[in-house]
């Protein structure tokens, strides 16, 4: 089996911009940890009492969210969750009760102290602790053993695993706006908002986010990742803050968002999946969570308010996606899309994996694994509009704009909450549409997706769910019919590349039997049963129909169904 | 009526055709007003008659043809320009415009972005991507992001004479659509909220077929069941269509939408209404347009509108026939004797 080659990889290395960690932003912050969590517990008070003023209003809210909290401890409890949970909140709940038969002074005292205590609690719980000397120790940890099973696997020799001829770099390619993002995080704040495919995706990023010699970033991972220890050793010790996405009562959303608010006002490079959670469906991300993302807006508000200075530091807003020929995922995540989408008219099969089969996959994964290249998009401010390398907010026509006026009503910036909440949505449709210029196709997604709507085509008059219901024996292309399609479609690819509106691997240039034999061997390479392969006839098969329905979903929204006859 | 405070800034108007003119008069009741025209000259008139139009120009309302003065002056700005001028004159608007102005538009009608070398006879179908409405012009020429629109039953020549009348604010930001309220009420004028900015604009330029079909009603001589009957089928299909291109159904059922459309449908006034009414009477089209002075949008609208349905398969059949009556010579008595054979059952069918 070929393993894809990319141009060699021009990123060498790169120079940390910032030398000590003491100077990092993220370090600062968890050295004043104490401060800092008490700050963000004042502030989501102040902003829950403005969104529920009355006294009635906010008892309610407390009510709520204890019901809310007991249900979650009685019906989804993780291993996370702290061993005095169902104690603490039984006694808020009981606290409440007392309240009724409390005067109304000595009520409302108790009322603000268990406010009090309930987001102090979600600040602690959220917080990340970052700490210079894990940080350094986790970082090494991967580093080495990512190149150990990158030799081991490489070269088919025994003692190559003690050799260091291979490194990360070879495999994992980035690509797009590399210098500009070492500018702008210099320059101001960054906010970086990958897309969202795979739990690897949490360390990839981190390990990128070492490579390109940038400070470490806090960032918002989901609460389920630190269940499994290893993860959570690795994300706590890299800056992680935690993201817990059963909880959503107000008192919890309001104190997570203040803590990526102040966290990035206060200049901590940060990163969250904007998609909220990994994609199910295998499609990049078209609607965007709009609550962390409004942070980077409110935070880059409020530094505006702060100061007048012509320089105050400004919030750039980075896409990244992350390309790769295999989601180790796939098969549980389109199973989910399908059962939500479908609902009844769809019936899952049992599939389960064995550990030991994950453990397999993973060494597979990381070692002869395809390689995976990440996109490094342009930068942005907070309204979306490109800025040029010094941090300058540009328009369509180059001129230089002020991003503060966004932000003015007669001449001075204001606080409107509906206004930032449209920006906000403006700027999810801005990151969404960047996705898809920088994402990278791959030889392995343009293959699906041509198999998969050729073999729909054949069935107008099923809808997905009966066309997946298909048995796969049923479809086979003939390879002459789907070369001449791939052609079809590679072209209109060139044509979207020339006009900016998306990228390709170079591996997707040459000869097209070559390119479509290379698609096919790593189009979710390492599944049970392969998505997409020849027969013996060498005609174009499949084993497993959804999932090469996700793969196929990585190119929608290009329009490119319409190449297809 | 509030009173001017002083210390405020002027507001802009850009384009001083007779709608331009009215809204200018509409707001220098509140603030001082700088009312633009491309034409040197005609400026010259007005600072020389006061007068524009036939309709008499308040004392607030100071004539310019200095558009980037106009911009750096106001931070509201109406622009007021007919569609096919639109996005040329946001060209030169938008490097005079700041992310903190506030444009809300009253212009009713489309804008075109065709591959190039194409125009609207030679290309075979539309889609939505290069239909624009004003608001997206303004979005994507300029970096103003605080649009809005203004759309109701507004013919000029009753707003002119202070009869009773309302208009519909619409846009996405509150901010704007109270800058909007504030600016333009008075006692003889409502303003009404829509946060469907789209939804209000697509009101506006649809209803301008089902003008140019009530004028060919009237021409032949027909009274009000006919044109009752004209009026409720129309809205049914400018909802139809309107959900097509992107707006939702309430827009449509507001002033912007029945508003507008009864109001236009009475009007000889109107220009669509009056395209309508002179091709019933065995005029050419191309005669007609030669000698109105101001543009009638309906006449683009059916045009643009048509290409853009068959591109979805859809199929409004107003519109459809008036493309024959305008584009392919159809004679309007044959239109009618075809939509009158037509074979409809479901009356409602988008409640």
């Amino acid at each position: 089996m070929e393993i894809l080659e990319e141009k060699k990889n021009k990123n060498i290395g790169y120079k940390p911009i910032l030398e000590g960690i003491p100077e990092w932003p993220v370090y600062q912050l968890s050295k004043n940890r104490k401060e800092f969590l008490e700050e963000v517990t004042q502030k989501t008070i102040e902003q829950i009492r403005i969104l529920r003023p009355s006294r009635k209003q906010l008892l309610e809210e407390l009510e709520t969210t204890v019901f809310r909290e007991q249900n979650r401890i009685k019906r989804n409890r993780w291993r996370v969750d702290p061993k005095d949970d169902a104690k603490f909140w039984m006694r808020v709940k009981n606290d409440l009760i007392e309240l009724a038969n409390k005067p109304a002074e000595e009520a409302s005292k108790k009322e603000d102290e268990l406010l009090y205590e309930i987001v102090h609690r979600y600040a602690k719980e959220i917080s990340g602790t970052f700490k210079p000397r894990s940080y350094k120790f986790a970082r090494e940890v991967i580093k080495f053993w990512f190149r150990r099973l990158l030799n081991g696997a490489r070269v088919k020799k025994f003692g190559a695993i003690f050799r260091s001829q291979y490194t990360l770099q070879d495999k994992i390619h980035i690509v797009g706006k590399v210098k500009m993002l070492r500018r702008l995080a210099k320059k101001g704040t960054v906010v970086m908002v990958p897309t969202h495919f795979s739990n690897l995706d949490s360390i990839l990023i981190g390990w990128v986010i070492h490579s390109l010699g940038l400070p470490a970033f806090i960032y918002g991972a989901g609460l389920n990742l630190f269940n499994i220890s290893i993860f959570a050793y690795f994300m706590n010790s890299l800056g992680a803050y935690k993201v817990d996405r059963r909880k959503k009562n107000l008192p919890y959303l309001e104190t997570l968002k203040m803590y990526s608010n102040l966290a990035i006002q206060k200049g901590a490079h940060s990163l969250f999946f904007p998609g909220g959670t990994r994609s199910r469906s295998g499609q990049l991300e078209k609607q965007l969570k709009l609550g962390l993302l409004s942070t980077a807006i409110e935070a880059q508000r409020n530094l505006y308010l702060e100061s007048d200075a012509p320089d105050t530091r400004k919030i750039f807003v980075v896409p990244v996606t992350l390309n790769y020929h295999f989601v180790l995922e796939a098969p549980d995540l389109i199973e989910d899309y399908l059962q939500v989408k479908g609902q009844d008219r769809y019936f899952a099969e049992e599939d389960n994996y064995g550990s030991f089969q994950l453990i397999k996959f993973m060494f597979k994964f990381f070692t002869k694994g395809s390689n995976i290249s990440v996109s490094i998009g342009p930068g942005l401010d907070v309204m979306g509009n490109f800025v040029d390398d010094e941090g300058n907010s540009l328009d369509s026509s180059g001129r230089v704009i002020n991003t503060r006026e966004y932000f003015m009503t007669n001449g001075v910036v204001t606080v409107d909450k509906q206004r930032e909440n449209e920006y906000t949505r403006m700027l999810s449709s801005r990151i969404v549409s960047e996705y898809h210029r920088i994402n990278r196709v791959f030889a392995s997604h343009l293959v699906a997706f041509i198999a998969f709507e050729m073999w729909l085509r054949r069935y107008p008059r099923l809808d997905l769910f009966g066309f997946l219901r298909l048995p796969e024996e049923e479809l086979e292309i003939p390879y002459d019919e789907f070369r001449e399609v791939f052609k079809k479609v590679r072209k209109e690819i060139y044509r979207l590349e020339e006009n900016g509106r998306v990228h390709y691997a170079s591996h997707l240039k040459g000869d097209a039997d070559l390119v479509i034999r290379r698609g096919l061997e790593n189009v979710g390479i390492f599944h049970l049963k392969r998505p997409l392969l020849r027969n013996r006839q060498g005609n174009i098969i499949t084993q497993d129909l959804n999932v090469l329905y996700y793969y196929h979903n990585r190119l929608l929204g290009y329009d490119l169904e319409k190449c297809i006859g | 009526m509030t009173s001017k405070s002083a210390s405020d800034k002027p507001v802009g108007v850009v384009g001083a055709g007779h709608f331009g003119t009215v809204i200018a008069n509409i707001l220098a009741k509140h603030r001082d007003v700088l009312l633009y025209a491309r034409d040197e000259k005609s400026v010259e008139k007005m600072l020389e008659t006061r007068e524009n139009k036939g309709h008499k120009l308040s004392r607030s309302i100071q004539p310019t043809s200095d558009l980037a003065g106009l911009a750096a002056q106001c931070d509201v700005i109406f622009p007021i320009v007919p569609s096919a001028h639109f996005r040329e004159m946001m060209k030169k608007l938008a490097p005079h415009l700041h992310p903190y102005h506030i444009l809300i538009h009253g212009t009713k009608g489309f804008d075109l972005k065709l591959p190039k070398g194409q125009t609207i006879e030679t290309v075979e179908t539309l889609n939505r991507k290069e239909v624009l409405t004003m608001s997206e012009v303004i979005r994507e020429e300029s970096v103003v992001v605080r649009v809005g629109c203004l759309a109701g039953p507004n013919l000029s020549a009753e707003l002119s004479q202070r009869q009773p009348s309302a208009t519909v604010v619409a846009s996405p930001f509150q901010e704007v659509i109270q800058t909007g309220k504030r600016l333009l009420r008075n006692n003889r004028f409502q303003v009404y909220e829509n946060t469907d900015l789209v939804g209000v604009e697509m009101a506006g330029v649809l209803k301008n077929i089902i003008a140019i079909a009530s004028g060919c009603l009237s021409g032949l001589g027909y009274g009000e069941n006919a044109k009752g009957l004209l009026i409720s089928r129309g809205a049914v299909e400018m909802v139809y269509l309107g959900r097509i291109l992107g707006g939702n159904t309430k827009a449509f059922l507001g002033v912007a939408g029945i508003g507008d459309l009864v109001a236009t449908c009475n009007s000889p006034n109107s220009r669509n209404f009056t395209v309508g009414y002179r091709l019933a009477k065995g005029e050419s089209l191309a005669a007609i347009l030669d000698d109105m002075q101001e543009v009638a949008e309906g006449v683009n609208t059916v045009r643009i509108v048509k290409k853009c349905a068959d591109y979805y398969k859809a199929r409004p059949l107003i519109t459809d026939t008036l493309y024959k009556v305008l584009f392919e010579g159809m004679a309007v008595q044959d239109a009618l004797d075809y939509l009158m054979r037509y074979p409809l059952n479901v009356e409602i069918d988008f409640v």
